[in-house]
């Protein structure tokens, strides 16, 4: 029988990997979707205005997903850590509870604007709905991922021992706001993840384009919005790479555990460290077979010097060492995938400005892949973080000089639960969200291939709500020339 | 702010959070229950879960937000009752994905099976988050068995016993009947008239298990009525409640359907006031030894928390009441089809 710690990561890891295909689409398509409503209200074009209708009904699908799966994780703090629970929730609550009401609020309400207002509200009203959904959508990545980021590098606490039934009991309470906020790993985590949304959207919806082009289906709309969607996705694609540069090398002072497991560097020594390209790291043995090595690399990216060494795995207590192998494969999928994005953006831009895109078949085959290759990085980079900071669900750190007690992920379940409760829970998402995939991607396909609306049947749905606006007015009484206009809006 | 000061006041701003989201959600969460009995068309099932379309999943935000707010203000509370409703809670979680997939989903098809299979699942999810949020809250009332450490003892069956059981009859029938009247107000012409017929059944189904809820609450859970004892002035709650009950017919009957919406409203609220009233000052009773119990004191968070949060919610507040009046303003009126609709 497996135990309840087992299962409860299983579970934690399998629905938030799930829910996480969905709010980094959503980011990063609300921005796409800003830009090309942005475009539509500065000229007015109907292509324009045709492609942000199309992009609104991509993201209200993607959206819903995300909503419904992200309820999922507020409650499993609750019901399956509930140890988590009490000791954090003076620190990780009030993240939560900010992220409720700053987030949650501002994109559920606007979203409704965005999705049903077409009709009912200006071109510009509409504008700003869009950009507050993107808006809330962030400042819900913002909470979220410093609320991650504290239990990495906690800040901003201390340890307080409450007496409950006699027994003394630990809990982390906040005494500095704010530094709990900008705790060390809040700002690059930050970046680097809502970058990493960023660069799906844009690659998303130049795939869905390139598919047009490929197929020569609604051309105009896709040549329009490629020529948002490639010049952003080589921009977020470089910026992923500066940002993710960025904290790894903020990793050697905050989580030096996680950058040896991330480089399968187990053993310090006096010589620089190199940097593998790839390999098959074999924790027990403390070695890596198949490995390709760098020279001096690791040290040049970690420190920007070549000669100094990176400390390694052996500096870390063996009971607090994180696994080798996930994160190591997981860094170097992520970094792979990374360049070849890179790489995609940057020819895709360049034939696109030398108007020779639309020659090169085996590239726009390959921008309609890329989707694919940004959301496994993404996954990819979420797994290396989560699974590098094992053990400890809330790392140890040391606050004014003073060592702060850690919580280990095995001591934040919830006591009550039986592992019988946790396995049917597990059947039970599975079968539910493997349904709700298929069902997404059949949706998702039926739209794509619908595509968006001509210039035709835009034009003429907009001739039949001005005709039916009329028939009202006429049944209000009023004169069809706008005699009724006064009891059509008090109505 | 003395920290108990601010604890009480966090006690009240959850009670406002969990009103809110009762009255909010309520309406959507009925007019899932009601679609099949009301709906007989195609374009009419379009109409009935249009007239919800733009605002259920702002509504179910307050209880994400409630859920949020519990945590950080009271996280032993919010341990112990998210880890004792284990099962319940993932049912619960199973429901709330159904609603929100099947109001997305329905309507991408053109097929029959598909709408009907979505249609179910609409109903089914719906009726049985009601009826999940009133055993739940049964559950609070009548106490649990909580041990020490705050570590809940019982079983699933422990919470399935009749007095909770009545409580989520009773939250169906509540939602069933403030759907309706909201359904009313969103619909036109024959139906309208087929809404209409419904709301007085349901309103004697409500009364009905109303009084007993009453009754068996006072007979069940003393506690509950120690507060009221305790402080005679707050019998004005349950005697408005009452009177509250009664002016649903009243209402419709003179006509005036958006009074009776106004009247169910303040129904939910004056329920949730007495839950709150009746509970306090635990969040959960234990029923092994009332020293074992999960109160305000001993879940709270640092004083310090509570008034960060208090500025959260200070700055956080009345930006969301504006979108929130904004977006109900701008989808008032009669529910209609459009190219935009699910």
């Amino acid at each position: 029988m497996m135990d309840v710690e087992l299962l409860s990561r299983l579970q934690f890891a399998g629905t938030i990997m799930f829910h996480y295909l969905f709010p980094p689409l959503s980011i990063g398509l609300g921005l796409q979707l800003f830009l090309c409503e942005l475009a539509y209200v500065r000229t007015g074009h109907p292509a324009w205005e045709s492609a942000a209708r199309f992009w609104t009904r991509v993201f209200a699908v993607n959206f819903a997903m995300g909503v419904a799966t992200g309820i999922v994780m507020e409650f499993e703090f609750g019901t399956n850590w509930a140890a988590y629970s009490r000791f954090v929730g003076d620190v990780f609550g009030s993240a939560l509870a900010a992220e409720g009401i700053f987030a949650f609020f501002l994109e559920s309400g606007f979203l409704a604007i965005l999705v049903f207002g077409w009709d009912r509200v200006g071109p510009k009203m509409h504008l700003f709905s869009t950009l507050m959904v993107f808006l809330g959508s962030v400042f819900s990545a913002v909470w979220i991922v410093i609320a991650n980021s504290w239990q990495q590098t906690p800040a901003g606490y201390h340890i307080v021992w409450q007496e409950i039934q006699g027994e003394s009991v630990p809990r982390a309470e906040v005494t500095d706001f704010w530094a709990m906020v900008f705790n060390p790993s809040s700002v690059d985590r930050l970046t680097h993840t809502l970058i990493g949304a960023l660069v799906l959207g844009a690659f998303f919806v130049a795939s869905v384009c390139s598919f047009y082009l490929l197929k020569q289906r609604h051309e105009e709309v896709a040549r329009r919005c490629l020529s948002i969607a490639l010049p952003s996705a080589l921009v977020f694609t470089l910026l992923a790479a500066i940002t993710g540069h960025d904290s790894a090398q903020k990793l050697v002072e905050t989580q030096p555990a996680k950058l040896a497991a991330m480089e399968a560097h187990f053993e310090t020594t006096d010589q620089p460290t190199g940097l593998y390209l790839f390999g098959w790291p074999d924790a027990e043995n403390e070695t890596v077979h198949f490995g390709v090595r760098v020279p001096w690399l690791l040290s040049l990216m970690v420190y920007n010097d070549p000669r100094k060494p990176v400390p390694g795995m052996d500096q870390i207590p063996e009971s607090d060492r994180p696994p080798v192998w996930l994160p190591f494969q997981m860094f170097h999928l992520m970094v792979s995938l990374g360049t070849m994005m890179i790489v995609a953006a940057g020819l895709a831009c360049w034939t696109w400005y030398r108007k020779t895109y639309q020659h090169h078949c085996w590239l726009m085959w390959a921008i309609v892949l890329m989707p694919l290759a940004a959301m496994t990085a993404n996954q990819a980079g979420w797994i290396t973080a989560e699974v590098g900071r094992q053990p400890w669900i809330v790392h140890p750190s040391i606050q004014d000089g003073v060592e702060m007690m850690g919580l280990r992920t095995k001591d934040g379940l919830s006591e009550s639960v039986t592992a019988q409760q946790v396995l049917s829970s597990i059947v039970m998402f599975a079968v539910i969200y493997s349904l709700l995939f298929a069902v997404w991607i059949f949706v998702l396909n039926s739209k794509i291939q619908h595509g968006p609306e001509t210039m035709d049947e835009l034009a003429k749905r907009k001739r039949d709500r001005a005709a039916s606006k009329m028939s009202e007015r006429i049944a209000h009484g009023g004169t069809g020339r706008g005699g009724g206009l006064m009891e059509d809006e008090a109505g | 702010m003395s920290y108990d000061t601010i604890t009480l006041v966090w006690f009240f701003l959850l009670g406002v959070l969990l009103t809110g989201y009762a009255i909010l959600d309520g309406f959507d969460l009925g007019v899932g229950i009601l679609h099949p009995f009301i709906a007989k068309t195609d374009r009419e099932r379009r109409l009935v879960m249009n007239s919800i379309g733009p605002l259920w999943d702002g509504n179910e935000v307050w209880l994400v937000t409630f859920g949020g707010a519990l945590f950080a203000a009271f996280p032993n509370a919010y341990a112990t009752v998210f880890s004792s409703f284990y099962a319940a809670f993932h049912l619960l979680l199973t429901c709330l994905i159904g609603r929100a997939v099947s109001l997305e989903f329905r309507s991408k098809v053109h097929s029959p099976a598909w709408r009907r299979f979505w249609d179910a699942g609409f109903f089914l999810s719906s009726i049985t988050a009601a009826a999940l949020l009133g055993i739940a809250g049964g559950n609070v009332m009548g106490g649990m068995q909580v041990g020490p450490m705050f570590q809940y003892q019982g079983g699933l069956l422990d919470q399935l016993y009749w007095y909770p059981l009545l409580v989520g009859a009773l939250t169906v029938s509540l939602f069933a009947l403030h759907g309706a009247i909201y359904l009313f107000l969103k619909t036109e012409d024959e139906l309208q008239q087929r809404v209409r017929s419904r709301i007085l059944p349901l309103f004697y189904c409500f009364a009905f298990l109303y009084a007993a809820v009453t009754l068996a609450t006072w007979v069940h859970v003393p506690h509950a009525t120690e507060t009221l004892s305790r402080h005679p002035w707050l019998w004005i709650v349950p005697v408005l409640n009452a009177l509250a009950v009664l002016n649903i017919p009243r209402a419709m009957h003179l006509g005036k359907p958006g009074y009776a919406f106004f009247t169910s409203s303040m129904v939910i609220a004056a329920l949730a006031s007495l839950f709150s009233v009746a509970i306090f000052p635990n969040f959960v009773l234990s029923t092994i030894d009332p020293a074992y119990s999960v109160t305000l004191e001993n879940a709270r968070s640092s004083h310090q928390t509570l008034i960060t949060m208090l500025w959260i919610a200070m700055i956080g507040m009345p930006c969301v009441a504006s979108y929130t009046i904004t977006i109900y303003w701008i989808f008032r009126g009669k529910v209609q089809l459009d190219s935009n609709s699910y």
